[in-house]
């Protein structure tokens, strides 16, 4: 019993972790339909933020997140209006767009890293932080990784109230199904798109932030956590919050799983399992609407 | 506006008039070409940035500082070729190519990696360059330094290391400072698996009881599943032949569940700067692969010195190893007295080098000075294995509480 709980609170917080580094591009892809494959980046542009913070001024990562979260917002504002208007302005279609944003955000992918290896040297950064044990239900956690999971969640949940009870979700929304019938409507579907890509680069900063806090790591590892917020959000289903939540969280505990009563060597067997299964027999996503 | 283009156009032309002053200074003396490809981005640039190419930088400034190496009589200054290689094999081995037929470079420095420098070798050998492969660790090493002269190894044989460790555990055993339990992981890849292979037979064969044995794959992000079942079957000792992120992720996960056990080791990356910096204090009395002596004159110095210059300190195994390669390579070339490949091959495999890790003599093209296992010691990393080695420190054990 007590390994139960301990397997199902380990796997929520990594799972949490997961979890938050989807919801971002969830929104990025799902609603401004820009697959953006420097996403990574940006979460370890904020990681070597907060380091710098904290190793060198010794501001918390907490209040780094005050900092680096809105600084990352109008970044990604920027990056959209001035680098994939113009995509967005000449795609033809939605097929076009995510074609010419996977091309162009591939090229910003290496000027973020080369930026990054130059600024920041390319070595392993790690700091300890928050790295003292809790107890919940005879389950140890680390409290890093716990807080980790409690901002996935409160995004998560603060997002999707936010889409579903605002008028400004709504557009949101209404974009996220169908661009065309959003403009008709008299949404102005270019900033709804620039706020949900905003939006999704301020959450991929807090994501950063937060896993500096736990995990190793470098100027060059952004594309690691760019395919996993892919895996993740694609079981999710595109452009859904709880989708991405549910994913994220259902990997985590199903990895822990196997790696605590198999073998931990079958923990990346079991993800791209999972992935297939739910491409196979759920292609839409798990909470993804059954037509598109 | 126009005080500020006037800036902008003065720094131009100041910039144009300097490099324009570097070059013709560098016509007009002779110099040693210089070449490297090295990870600069993609996978292997977190571990070329903290082994080689710092370095390599520090090298060349010393040598410069100093006038340049001297051949013949005559004090020759280094210049430097750099290429990315982007962790990519292809990329490297191109780059080694046009360095020598393009570049005609007089020495070409070693990629980062056992992968990339087994996939140099043939290219070294073939284009007549010695090869110092420092971050190479294969237990073929024999077998390819006799088909390939000019390529020597220096870090020990893989299965050499492991003897180190084996020997650390059953020196504590037969002293009763531990008993026989082993709980090992091993990360999934070519390191982790030749490792624990050999210390599975090792440990077996020396009678302990490997209470937990398993492998993880290479860039999990939480090790806890991994650490709380091996906490569990509660081992006198706990071996991990992890690589960097994970060595962080492993030893972080054993501080958060309290997991202390009486000898704590871990695999590469234990020996970084960045490993000190995450764990301070709570380093003490962690055991890891390689080390140098930090009571050798040589190594204070070079420590000192490399972190004046890089602005943070070296890794504490193979850093200082690559450095006194280098030193090898130009005392070697000092010798010849001559830009003769082939004779510098030969002063290198047969001659005797004074360095900072002290004396190297290669044995059939390795290094025989190196340490297998060191230990974190009041914010020292220790070598503690071959404990035959002078200098050699004592294990601190049982490992101190996590603070």
């Amino acid at each position: 019993m007590t390994l139960a709980i301990d397997i199902v609170l380990s796997g929520l917080v990594l799972g949490g972790m997961y979890a938050l580094f989807a919801l971002g591009l969830t929104l990025q892809y799902g609603v401004a339909r820009i697959l953006n494959l420097s996403y990574g980046e940006f979460l370890i542009g904020a990681a070597f933020g907060t380091f710098h913070l904290y190793v060198g001024m010794s501001v918390s990562p907490i209040l780094g997140l005050l900092v680096l979260l809105p600084l990352s917002f109008v970044l990604n504002w920027l990056f959209y209006q001035v680098v994939l208007i113009p995509l967005v302005r000449r795609a033809k279609d939605q097929g076009m767009l995510e074609v010419d944003s996977i091309l162009a955000t591939f090229g910003v992918l290496f000027v973020i890293q080369g930026v990054m290896t130059l600024t920041f040297g390319g070595q392993l950064h790690s700091y300890s932080y928050l790295s003292v044990p809790v107890t919940i239900l005879g389950a140890t956690l680390a409290a890093n990784r716990l807080l980790a999971m409690l901002v996935a969640v409160l995004i998560g949940g603060g997002l999707y109230l936010l889409l579903t009870r605002t008028r400004t979700g709504t557009a949101v929304r209404a974009v996220s199904v169908n661009p065309m019938a959003a403009q008709l409507s008299g949404i102005d579907v270019r900033s709804v798109s620039a706020l949900a890509f905003a939006a999704g680069g301020a959450i991929v900063a807090a994501g950063g932030v937060l896993v500096s806090m736990f995990l190793t790591f470098s100027a060059a590892m952004g594309v690691v956590f760019t395919m996993k917020a892919l895996i993740v959000v694609i079981m999710g289903g595109v452009g859904n919050m709880l989708g991405a939540l549910v994913a994220g969280l259902m990997l985590g505990v199903a990895e822990t799983a196997v790696a605590r009563l198999v073998d931990p060597g079958l923990t990346l067997a079991v993800t791209y399992a999972l992935f297939l299964a739910a491409l196979l027999w759920r292609p839409t996503g798990l909470l993804g609407r059954t037509t598109l | 506006m126009n005080t500020r283009r006037a800036a902008l156009f003065r720094t131009i032309a100041l910039a144009v008039a300097a490099i324009w002053g570097i070059s013709t200074a560098v016509q007009a003396q002779d110099t040693i070409k210089i070449g490297w490809a090295i990870s600069k981005t993609g996978p292997f640039a977190a571990g070329a940035n903290v082994t080689t190419l710092p370095n390599y930088q520090v090298w060349v400034k010393d040598v410069n500082d100093a006038g340049g190496i001297k051949v013949g009589g005559k004090k020759m200054k280094l210049q430097v070729i750099e290429y990315d290689d982007r962790s990519n094999s292809e990329e490297m081995i191109k780059a080694v190519e046009r360095l020598a037929t393009q570049d005609k470079v007089d020495f070409i420095l070693p990629p980062w990696s056992t992968g990339l420098n087994l996939a140099a070798a043939p290219v070294f050998h073939r284009l007549g360059y010695p090869q110092l492969a420092v971050t190479a660790n294969t237990n073929d090493a024999v077998k390819f330094t006799s088909r390939w002269p000019g390529l020597s190894f220096w870090l020990g044989l893989p299965s050499e290391l492991v003897d180190g460790l084996l020997e650390t555990l059953t020196k504590l055993q037969k002293e009763g400072k531990i008993g026989k339990k082993i709980a090992m992981v091993a990360v999934g890849d070519q390191f982790g698996i030749e490792q624990s292979k050999a210390a599975r037979a090792g440990l077996t064969k020396a009678g302990f009881d490997l209470a937990y044995d398993k492998s993880y794959p290479f860039g999990s992000q939480d090790l806890q599943p991994v650490v709380k079942d091996a906490m569990a079957t509660k081992p006198d000792a706990f071996v991990a032949f992890s690589y960097p992120p994970d060595t962080f992720g492993l030893t972080a996960a054993s501080q958060v569940v309290g997991f202390n056990p009486k000898v704590f080791f871990v695999g590469v990356g234990t020996a970084f700067p960045a490993f000190k910096g995450k764990f301070g204090a709570a380093a003490e009395g962690i055991m890891g692969i390689g080390a140098s002596d930090p009571n050798l004159e040589g190594i204070k110095w070079y420590i000192q010195h490399h972190k004046q210059i890089i602005g943070r300190e070296p890794d504490r195994w193979a850093s200082p190893i690559t450095y006194a390669s280098l030193q090898v390579l130009q005392q070697a070339i000092e010798r010849v007295g001559k830009i003769d490949r082939p004779a510098i091959i030969k002063e290198i495999n047969a001659g005797s080098f004074d360095t900072i890790i002290g004396k190297v003599k290669l044995e059939k093209g390795l290094n025989r000075n190196f340490w297998a296992v060191g230990q974190w010691q009041g914010g020292n990393y220790v070598g503690i294995a071959p404990a035959s080695k002078q200098g050699a420190g004592a294990p601190m054990v049982p490992k101190p509480a996590w603070k």
